[in-house]
């Protein structure tokens, strides 16, 4: 292999439009597959109950951890539930709470990354100092913090995870903000009357939004990754409502026994998700060229 | 160089002051009575309000954050609800054991991510690269508990070569231990690949597009030193950043696998505490985790500084051309 | 791969009298977006032993691709699809990686354009150099003797003590002998320059240029020097090749070419360069019209079809074939006897035709000037810039000025002129509230103190002062399309709305020769030349009074500088507004400016009017610069060398701060102790220097 210059060198400036890049976008398979499954699970957290054989709550000791069959395509779990339908179902609560967590998290992020990149001074050395202080605990961690201090609830949830969400955004797009400080549009806006948050919000968030929708994509992984984690630890979406992370947890003893449906169909569900989100990120990724 | 390390240091601790008020205060917040905690809801009426008299439960908030940090600085973790014994053995015991844990899957995969990043830069866009970079990113969205359920029912309950437990009893050799330890270490040796890979790449591709590699290319160097004299040297930079912040999942983001192979490491005695609500335990494992966490960025920090001469040169005030 | 097994002696030798470097019907393309683009076709061209060869062209003319070829570097889509390139009797193309290694290794050394850049970061600069006598089999020792002396000959003082230094620790000047030491170490047949000398300053860069001219001449290496600019290959090169969009279109003697360009492009080229003595208001600089389009963009025929004043129906449908026009001389143009002539008859025929080709017919007369022109009924009109003390100290104790005081009166040209560190820059800065200066610095439009910082400024006063940047791909935001970066001025500043602000702004439009169809587009779909005008547009949106241009056209090509340059005169003409205009390139400042500052080290050395500072008497530091600009009209007198680099502004000399490289300095030693006065020249030139200007006029012998 010879090292040989990997950037293409560059032509004159092109006169032509470049083809707008969610088209871009479309066409690339990374994003179409990602997209698919993605739009998978949202028809089934959206229409799920109507979609699922059985009803995910309703219990028959008669046929517990019954193997997958025609009855029961994926089996039944030890309390004789349907695993599909609790599969199918599970994937509700998980994709009402993760984007609203997401979304909470970049916008306050954004909002505070801004402000620290453009000010600088004061305000970022504090702020830095209290992104950092969060930052230094795994978000495991803070999440059982406060879901300790406030009790689990869906609503805490989204909370918890929008608060750890925030510094690691702010960090980042306070990172895209510092790369543009340097360039002149900056104080030629200023010398056009602009005021500080009208730069901010007019000048640098355009430039800035790329990477912000990246930072959501692979957020939004972290969140499913998160919530599945703190729901098997008993800390997230609690029983009897289907939940992938909760199911594994409450059926992996089991496994030894060599009822393996139980859990490897949650976990199936979980890890086709995560990777769908995760190929979208890549190809926002490779769009913005980030 | 002096005044660097000073302000370094005051702001770290700066960090960790800002870290123990989240903590302490999100302790207030618990609802209940600590003195019930601890007596149980049996406990007479009395005793309890002796016991909080006695922890100082009704002093102002400053002044009990205020004591609390200073038993803090004294080495003092508090006592726990559920042992009713000092903390700070207990935390001290799991540091030591989630640091063993940490280290094999450290010494595992921080070689494994930086030849993978480094290889897939080289061969940036064909198929090398795709299939590292793809695997690498797969890799890293399968929660902990998915690939150590896997990796158990594979190694441990189906071939059964490796043991369960990460723990392998008192007075283990050092290679027992370490036989105990591999399975745990695989979901965050897959975890973390993925991650380092990503990184090495990105500063591989970034030296290897550089003016200076050219240089060294067209001087006629052999591959060898460009390689390793020219492009490691400065690409290796920021992954080492990445690698000290991952230290703070390493230490006590390892619930997950603590719990599935019952192992005492920090992780799992926050989690324990958390699920008994033993408060004094969760505050002292969070923050010793904390001081991990900033003290391993510290260390990063230094060592990029003695690594990029630029580095050194902005950390202690030189400018460029200051040559006659 | 092994490691090098030739033997001590380097590869085999050339037979004497063979080129140094034979390039034959080169043909490259590159492959963007799936489809094979040409960027360079067939080019040929031959450097004997010893000669010095320059390739001349614009952006997109594809020289650097030619270089990178040379030495087989080119990125992973490019492809040489035609010719060959032999260097020192090897076919480069063919052979293998190994012989390629050591042909890099021994025969070829590359200097480029941005010395710091160049060097690894990590690594000493000494061990770097040294590495290349590694490659020769030398031991430790020898290889540091080897270093040291190299270093030597590129006239480093203390080789030791660089030797020891990290490349951030360099200036641009001292880094750049570095890399040309470490070039010349392996006394390589051939030594290729990528522009080595555009990113240092003009006093660096006439040290490094006679540095590689007598280089040359010890070493006896042969030279390919690649450049924009034309009067620095007038200066170093016997030979030269003029490259337009991928083909070479003239070929000849140095000399010859510059002064009777025998094709028309090299006319248009060289007519469009401000020459010494011409200025604004001769008429306005030739244009070539039309825009540099890229190598792929060419049809069949001749490249410079679309753009030439000669053209004819021949030209459109079959490429010329070099012509010699004399032994040594080539041509690619069909009607090269006439191109000769065009350049005789110099400026009086001049085209005016824009970028845009917009015809004259669609200028609107000049619209009211938002703001009055300040009433001006004495005989001397008030200044409308005034400076007074004006300072400014950054953290760390770097001044960046000193005590600076200027005026400006309204509707001229003042220009200001330095290099790295002068202060410039933050002058500008300052003045438009962007930096804050020291207390006790005072700046004044229109005789009304201004607010330290652009915020508190009234709108009114922000209306009337603007600027244009250098550099208009950061100075454009990239998001915004260009309707909406003109409306802003409008809306903002001067208040428009609805259809009165649509009006305004396609008038705004009309007058910088910009086109409907440019709105909706982005900064990045535009030339360099199409952003720079809407930069300008953004400026006179909302009728400024005074505009601060900061080297507008540095990072433009020669001859779209010459359009922009006209279009700021033309507005100047029209609007009445005042300029001050920063550059570093004196041709450009003569053409444009009124008056002259001449600033060094953050303080004013010299100040008067434009013919006055040129024609002398001058500042030691101006007659220097002057000097080491290279001109294209042939000899200039004896050369001033400075000694040394541009102090730092943290710890500016004592007395005056130019003393430590002035050749003038005085033999009492009160230029080391005191810092000069200001004494008055003739009327409105005043020179600060220990030596009075009679003296100074006498020393200097007469006008440059």
């Amino acid at each position: 292999m010879t090292i040989s210059q990997t950037a293409p060198a560059p032509a004159a400036a092109p006169l032509a439009a470049a083809p707008p890049r969610w088209r871009r976008l479309t066409r690339k398979p990374t994003f179409l597959v990602g997209a698919a499954i993605l739009l998978f699970w949202v028809v089934c957290a959206i229409a799920g109950s109507s979609i699922a054989p059985d009803s995910p709550l309703a219990q028959s000791l008669l046929a517990t951890n019954a193997a997958p069959s025609a009855a029961h395509w994926f089996g039944t779990d030890q309390l004789g539930r349907d695993v599909l339908s609790r599969v199918l179902v599970g994937s509700r609560d998980i994709l009402i709470i993760t984007p609203l967590a997401t979304v909470l998290g970049t916008v306050c992020g954004t909002a505070l990354g801004l402000a620290m990149g453009y000010f600088g001074g004061v305000l970022d050395a504090v702020a830095s100092r209290l992104v950092e202080a969060v930052l230094a605990l795994p978000s495991v961690m803070v999440a059982f913090l406060f879901i300790v201090a406030l009790g689990p609830s869906e609503l805490t949830l989204i909370i918890v995870i929008g608060f750890i969400f925030t510094p690691l955004i702010a960090r980042t797009v306070r990172a895209a903000v510092l790369a543009e400080r340097h360039l002149d549009y900056l104080p030629a806006a200023r010398l056009l009357g602009a005021g500080a948050w009208s730069v901010m919000v007019m000048e640098i968030l355009p430039n800035v939004l790329p990477a912000v929708l990246v930072e959501f994509s692979v957020r939004l992984g972290y969140a499913i990754f998160t919530v599945a984690t703190l729901s098997f630890l008993g800390f997230g979406i609690q029983p009897p409502t289907p939940d992938w992370g909760s199911d594994i947890a409450a059926n992996y003893g089991v496994l030894a026994a060599g009822y393996w449906w139980e859990t490897l169909f949650p976990a199936l569900a979980i890890a086709s998700l995560i990777i769908a989100i995760n190929l979208i990120t890549d190809s926002l990724e490779q769009v913005t060229g980030s | 160089m002096a005044t660097f390390l000073l302000r370094r240091l005051g702001l770290m601790l700066l960090t960790l002051l800002l870290l123990s008020l989240i903590v302490f205060l999100a302790g207030q917040v618990l609802p209940g009575d600590p003195a019930r905690a601890i007596l149980g809801p049996l406990a007479a009426p009395a005793a309890v309000h002796s016991l909080d008299a006695q922890l100082g439960v009704n002093r102002p908030l400053i002044i009990r954050y205020v004591s609390w940090l200073g038993g803090l600085l004294h080495g003092n973790l508090g006592t726990s609800y559920s042992y009713r014994s000092a903390v700070a053995p207990f935390v001290g015991s799991a540091l030591i054991n989630s640091f063993k844990l940490a280290a094999l899957a450290f010494v595992i995969v921080v070689p494994l991510g930086i030849a993978g990043g480094v290889v897939a830069a080289l061969r940036a866009g064909r198929l090398t690269d795709r299939i590292i970079s793809v695997t690498g990113l797969t890799l890293a969205t399968v929660p902990e508990f998915v690939s150590g359920i896997v990796v158990i029912i594979v190694f441990a309950v189906t071939l059964k070569v490796l043991p369960v437990t990460a723990a392998a009893g008192p007075g283990a050799s050092f290679w027992q231990q370490l036989r105990h330890l591999i399975l745990p270490a695989i979901p965050l040796i897959l975890v973390l690949f993925g991650y380092f890979a990503r990184m090495a790449r990105a500063g591989t591709i970034d030296a290897l597009a550089s003016d200076y590699t050219r240089t060294a290319v067209l001087k006629g160097l052999p591959q060898r030193t460009v390689l390793l004299r020219h492009v490691l040297r400065n690409s290796l930079l920021p992954t080492i950043t990445v690698i000290a912040t991952q230290t703070g999942y390493l230490i006590g983001g390892l619930v997950v696998v603590e719990t599935l192979f019952n192992y005492q490491g920090i992780g799992g005695l926050i989690y324990k505490a958390a699920q008994a609500k033993d408060f004094p335990m969760l505050e002292g494992g969070v923050l010793t985790v904390g001081v991990v966490y900033a003290l391993a960025t510290l260390a990063a920090d230094l060592l990029l500084i003695a690594l990029s001469p630029q580095l050194r040169a902005a950390a202690t005030g030189h400018a460029a051309g200051d040559a006659a | 791969m092994s490691e090098t097994t030739a033997t001590a002696d380097g590869p085999p030798e050339a037979p004497a009298g063979t080129a140094a470097l034979e390039i034959s019907g080169l043909s490259i393309t590159y492959r963007t977006g799936g489809v094979d683009r040409p960027a360079v076709q067939d080019v040929s061209l031959r450097i004997t032993p010893g000669e010095a060869y320059g390739l001349v062209g614009e952006s997109g003319s594809g020289k650097s691709t030619v270089a990178l070829a040379v030495v087989r570097y080119l990125p992973r889509n490019g492809r040489v699809s035609a010719g060959s390139i032999t260097v020192a009797g090897q076919d480069v193309l063919g052979l293998s990686r190994g012989r390629l290694r050591e042909l890099r290794a021994r025969s070829i050394s590359m200097v480029y354009q941005e010395p710091t850049r160049a060097l690894n970061p990590s690594l000493r600069v000494g061990a770097q150099v040294a590495e290349v006598f590694a490659l020769g089999g030398m031991d430790a020792r020898e290889r540091q003797d080897a270093t040291a002396q190299m270093l030597g000959k590129v006239r480093i003082a203390d080789p030791a003590a660089v030797m020891r230094r990290y490349p951030h620790e360099l200036s641009g000047g001292m880094a750049q002998r570095v890399v040309i030491a470490m070039a010349l170490a392996a006394s390589p047949e051939l030594l290729i320059l990528d522009e080595p000398t555009t990113a240092l300053d003009a006093t660096v860069e006439a040290e490094v240029l006679d540095l590689i001219a007598s280089l040359r001449a010890e070493f006896g290496t042969s030279v390919l020097f690649i450049s924009h600019n034309l009067a620095v290959i007038a200066k170093v090169c016997d030979r030269v090749g003029v490259l337009y969009a991928g083909s070479m279109i003239e070929e000849g003697a140095a000399g010859t070419v510059f002064r009777k360009p025998a094709h028309p492009y090299t006319v248009g080229l060289l007519r469009s360069v401000p020459r010494r003595g011409q200025r604004k208001d001769h008429g306005p600089l030739p244009v070539i019209p039309g825009f540099l389009p890229r190598p792929d963009e060419v049809g069949a025929g001749c490249v410079f079809a679309s753009r030439c004043p000669l053209v004819v129906e021949q030209c459109r449908t079959s490429a010329p074939p070099p012509f010699e026009v004399e032994p040594g001389r080539v041509s690619r143009c069909y009607r090269w006897a006439e191109a000769e002539n065009e350049m005789e008859e110099g400026t009086d025929a001049a085209d005016t035709v824009s970028d845009a080709a917009v015809p004259d017919g669609l200028l609107t007369p000049s619209a009211e000037p938002l703001v009055n022109p300040p009433g001006a009924v004495s005989a001397v009109p008030p200044p409308v810039i005034a400076l007074r003390h004006v300072s400014k100290t950054f953290h760390g104790g770097v001044q960046a000025l000193s005590d600076v005081s200027l005026e400006v009166i309204a509707g001229q040209t003042l220009g200001i002129v330095g290099e790295s560190g002068s202060g410039k820059t933050t002058l500008a800065r300052v003045l438009l509230g962007l930096i804050p200066p020291d207390p006790g610095s005072e700046v004044a439009l229109d005789g009304v103190a201004l607010a330290p910082s652009a915020q508190r400024r009234p709108l009114a006063q922000l209306r009337a002062l603007q600027i244009v940047f250098q550099n208009a791909d950061s100075a454009l935001n990239r998001r915004h399309s260009v309707r909406w970066l003109l409306s802003q001025p409008l809306a903002r500043l001067a208040g428009l709305s609805g259809a009165a602000l649509r009006a305004r702004l396609n008038e705004l439009v009309a007058e910088v020769r910009l086109e409907q169809r440019h709105l909706p587009l982005r900064p990045a779909q535009l030339s360099g030349g199409l952003k720079q005008r809407v930069a300008i547009a953004r400026a006179f949106g909302g009728g400024p009074e005074v505009v601060v241009c900061d080297e507008p056209t540095s990072a433009l090509d020669v001859s779209v500088q010459a359009a922009i340059l006209n279009l700021l005169a033309d507005l100047q003409r029209r609007e009445r507004v005042t300029y001050l205009f920063i550059s570093h390139d004196l041709g450009v400042v003569r053409y444009l400016s009124d008056r002259i500052v001449v600033l060094y080290l953050g303080r004013v050395m010299e100040d008067g009017p434009a013919e006055a500072v040129f024609d002398g008497p001058h500042h030691p530091y101006t007659e220097a610069l002057l000097s080491a600009v290279p001109q294209l009209d042939g000899v200039v007198a004896d050369r001033i060398r400075l000694d040394g680099e541009i102090p730092s502004a943290a710890s500016p000399p004592d007395g005056c701060v130019f003393h430590t490289r002035c050749p003038r300095r005085l033999a009492s030693g009160i230029c080391e102790t005191t810092p000069p006065p200001v004494l008055d020249a003739d009327d409105g030139h005043s020179i600060r220097c220990h030596i009075p200007p009679a003296e100074l006029r006498s020393l200097q012998g007469g006008t440059l």
